[in-house]
C-alpha cells in the first residue's frame, strides 16, 4: 500500500481507474454511459481552455462556443470533404481556430470587464449564426456530418473505443496545460489578470500575453470541437450556440475558477447535471442557473474549494465528539481550560 | 424605398431603445450590466399575458397590472440576489446575472410552456400612408412612448430627489452615503425603474415577435449593441444608439440579405468597441491604478 502512495503510484492508480472504468460500465449493462464519459471529456477539455482564459487571466469570454464551432467544422470538413487523416485533421483545425482566437485577442486588449464580455457575446453569436446562413459551406441549419475518426486504419467508431482515444487526448491537454501554469508563462498569466498596471511594470507584456491566451483557449475549444464532432458525427449550429457557451462558463465557476481540478469537476458536474432529472423539460438550464447562483452566493471559489470551507466545521465537530468521548474530569477540565 | 426603410427602422429603434434604457440606467447607477434584463422583461410580459387572456382583464388594465409586478420584482432581485454581492468582482456579478438569466428562462417555460403565443397590438387600426411611406398606428404609439419614458426619465433624474439621489449613488457611492443618501433604497429603485422600461419594451416588442420564453434572447443582444452603439454610460445615447441600430439594421436588410441582420448587429458590436469603446455619446471611463 505504501507504493500508491508515492506520486508514480498515485499515477498508476488513475490510469487503472481510468482504463477500467467504461469496462466496468459496461460489464454493469450501461453501454451508453460511456458516451457521457466521452462528452464529459470533451467538455473537460472545453473547461480547460476557457479556465485558461477566465480564471488564469481574466478575461471574461462568453462565445466560446463560437471556437468549438470553428474547431469541429473545420474538422468534420478536413475529414470528410477532403479525406485527410483524422490525426492531422485535428491539429490543423485547432491550429484554425487559435489563428482566429488570436485574431480575437487583437480587439480584445483594449475592451475589459463588460465590454469584453459583451464582445465576446456577439462573437459567439455571429459564428453559430454565420455557420447557419452559409449554407453552401456548411450545410445550415440541416447540419453537416462528420465521419468517424480513425488511426491508422483503426476506426474509433464506438464509443467505447472513442473513450480511449478521447482520454489520451484530454491527459495531453491537461499535462500541457498544467506545465503552461506552472512555469513562467503560467505566472505572467495571472498577473495579468490580478493587476495589468503591475503585471507590465514587472516586464509582462500585456499584449502578447492577452492574445496568447486568447490563441491558447481558442486552440483548446478547437480541439474539443473536433473531438464532439468525431463523436457525434453529426454537427449542427444549434450544437454551439449562446446556450452552450453560458454552460461552459457556468462550468468553471461552478467547479473553481483558476483551478485545473476544478475545470475538470465543473465539467463533470455541468455534464451529469442534464442527466440527472432529464424527464422533466428544460430543468438542466434551471438547474445550471441555480448552481451558479447558489455557487457565486455561498462558494465564490467553486465545488473545488468545498473541502476546505468545510474545514473548520469538520474540525469543530471532531473537536466536540472528541471532548464528548474523554472521561469525565478530563473532559470538564478541557472544556474549563477552553 | 430607403424612406420605408427609415422609418420601420426608427420603430424597431424605439424599441431597442427602450429595452436599452433599463441596461444603462442599472450600468450607470450600479456598474453592473444586466444579462438578465430581457428575461426580467419576457416575465413582466407574460403577467400582462396572463392578466390579460386569463383573467380577462382589459389591455391597459392589465399592462399597468404588469408594470406594477415588474417594479417590485426587479426591487426584489435586487434585494436577493445583487445586493450580497455588491462589493465582490465584476465577474461574480456579471455571473449571476447570467444565472438568473436561465433560472427565468427556464422558469418561464415550466410556468407558461415554449410555444409562442400571441400578444395584442397596444393599438389596432388602418395604418397611415404619408408620401408613399406606410406608417402604422403602432409604431406611431412605440414612438410616442419611447418619447415620453426617455422624457420622463430626463424630467425625474433633473429635478426630483429621488432622481438626484439617483445621479449622487451613480457618480459615487460612497460620498452620496456620507451626505445622506439612502444607497441601498436608491438601488432598490434604480432596478425597479429599470424592470419597468424592460416590461414596457416587452409589451411593445411582444406583438410582432409573438409571446415566448425566447422572445427577448434576440432583442436583448440588440439592446446591447443600441447601448454599446451609444454608449453605455450615457442615457440619451442608449436612445441614440437604438434607433440609430434600428435604421442601419433595417437598411443592411433591405439591400444586403435580411439573414444578417443579427450578424451584422454583431459585426457593429465589435466594431464599435475597437474603435470607440465607450460609444457615441459616452464618455471614456477612467481607471485608477
Amino acid at each position: 500500500m505504501r507504493a500508491v502512495s508515492t506520486p508514480a503510484g498515485r499515477l498508476a492508480v488513475w490510469v487503472v481507474a481510468l482504463v477500467a472504468l467504461p469496462l466496468v460500465t459496461v460489464a454493469l449493462g450501461r453501454a451508453y454511459v460511456v458516451y457521457l464519459y466521452d462528452l464529459v471529456m470533451v467538455n473537460i477539455i472545453l473547461a480547460l481552455g476557457l479556465n485558461i482564459l477566465t480564471g488564469f487571466t481574466g478575461q471574461i469570454s462568453i462565445g466560446h462556443a463560437g471556437f468549438m464551432a470553428i474547431g469541429a467544422y473545420a474538422s468534420a470538413m478536413l475529414t470528410g470533404r477532403l479525406g485527410v487523416p483524422f490525426v492531422i485533421a485535428m491539429p490543423v483545425a485547432a491550429l484554425l481556430t487559435a489563428a482566429v482566437g488570436f485574431g480575437l485577442g487583437i480587439p480584445a486588449l483594449r475592451l475589459h470587464g463588460h465590454y469584453l464580455a459583451i464582445a465576446t457575446l456577439g462573437f459567439g453569436v455571429a459564428v453559430s449564426q454565420l455557420f447557419a446562413v452559409w449554407e453552401g459551406f456548411t450545410g445550415g441549419y440541416q447540419g453537416m456530418k462528420a465521419p468517424a475518426a480513425s488511426l491508422f486504419g483503426f476506426g474509433f467508431n464506438t464509443d467505447l473505443r472513442y473513450y480511449y482515444l478521447a482520454l489520451a487526448i484530454t491527459w495531453l491537454m491537461l499535462a500541457a496545460a498544467r506545465n503552461m501554469l506552472r512555469t513562467r508563462p503560467g505566472r505572467a498569466l495571472m498577473a495579468v489578470r490580478d493587476s495589468e498596471i503591475a503585471a507590465q511594470a514587472m516586464g509582462v507584456n500585456l499584449a502578447k500575453y492577452k492574445t496568447a491566451a486568447f490563441a491558447i483557449s481558442a486552440f483548446y475549444a478547437g480541439v474539443a470541437g473536433s473531438l464532439y464532432a468525431h463523436l457525434v458525427k453529426f454537427i449542427s449550429p444549434f450544437d454551439f450556440n449562446l446556450s452552450v457557451s453560458l454552460t461552459l462558463l457556468a462550468s468553471i465557476v461552478v467547479g473553481g475558477l483558476g483551478s485545473l481540478p476544478g475545470s475538470v469537476l465543473g465539467a463533470v458536474f455541468m455534464t451529469l447535471l442534464p442527466h440527472v432529472f432529464s424527464r422533466v423539460k428544460n430543468l438542466p438550464l434551471v438547474l445550471t442557473g441555480i448552481s451558479l447562483i447558489v455557487v457565486v452566493l455561498f462558494l465564490p471559489h467553486g465545488l473545488v474549494s468545498l473541502p476546505w470551507r468545510l474545514l473548520p466545521a469538520w474540525s469543530w465537530l471532531k473537536a466536540r465528539l472528541g471532548m464528548r468521548r474523554g472521561f469525565g474530569a478530563r473532559g470538564s477540565a478541557k472544556r474549563g481550560a477552553a | 424605398m430607403l424612406g420605408q426603410q427609415i422609418v420601420s427602422g426608427l420603430a424597431a429603434g424605439c424599441l431597442y431603445a427602450l429595452a436599452a434604457l433599463g441596461l444603462v440606467l442599472v450600468y450607470r447607477t450600479m456598474d453592473i450590466v444586466n444579462f438578465a434584463h430581457g428575461e426580467m422583461a419576457m416575465v413582466s410580459t407574460f403577467v400582462a399575458y396572463t392578466l390579460l387572456a386569463r383573467a380577462g382583464l382589459p389591455y391597459a388594465v392589465a399592462a399597468l397590472g404588469a408594470l406594477a409586478f415588474a417594479a417590485i420584482f426587479g426591487m426584489l432581485v435586487e434585494r436577493v440576489f445583487l445586493r450580497p454581492i455588491q462589493n465582490g468582482p465584476l465577474i461574480s456579478m456579471m455571473i449571476m446575472t447570467l444565472g438568473l438569466f436561465m433560472v427565468f428562462n427556464g422558469a418561464a417555460g415550466w410556468v407558461w410552456g415554449f410555444d409562442p403565443v400571441s400578444f395584442p397590438y397596444a393599438v389596432k387600426g388602418r395604418p397611415f400612408v404619408l408620401g408613399g411611406i406606410i406608417i402604422t398606428r403602432d409604431s406611431l404609439l412605440v414612438l410616442a412612448v419611447t418619447c415620453a419614458m426617455a422624457l420622463g426619465l430626463y424630467l425625474v433624474l433633473r429635478f426630483t430627489m429621488a432622481g438626484i439621489a439617483i445621479r449622487a449613488t451613480s457618480q459615487n457611492a460612497r460620498a452620496a452615503r456620507l451626505m445622506g443618501v439612502p444607497v441601498p433604497r436608491v438601488y432598490s429603485l434604480t432596478w425597479g425603474m429599470s424592470s419597468v422600461l424592460g416590461a414596457v419594451a416587452g409589451i411593445l416588442i411582444a406583438p410582432t415577435t409573438f409571446l415566448s420564453p425566447n422572445m427577448m434572447a434576440e432583442v436583448q443582444i440588440k439592446a446591447f449593441t443600441a447601448a454599446v452603439l451609444g454608449g453605455f454610460s450615457s442615457l440619451p445615447g442608449a436612445v441614440v444608439g437604438g434607433l440609430l441600430l434600428g435604421v442601419l439594421e433595417n437598411i443592411v436588410a433591405g439591400y444586403i440579405s435580411t439573414q444578417l441582420k443579427s450578424t451584422f448587429a454583431f459585426a457593429l458590436i465589435v466594431a464599435v468597441l475597437c474603435v470607440r469603446p465607450s460609444g457615441i455619446l459616452g464618455t471614456p471611463p477612467k481607471r485608477k491604478v
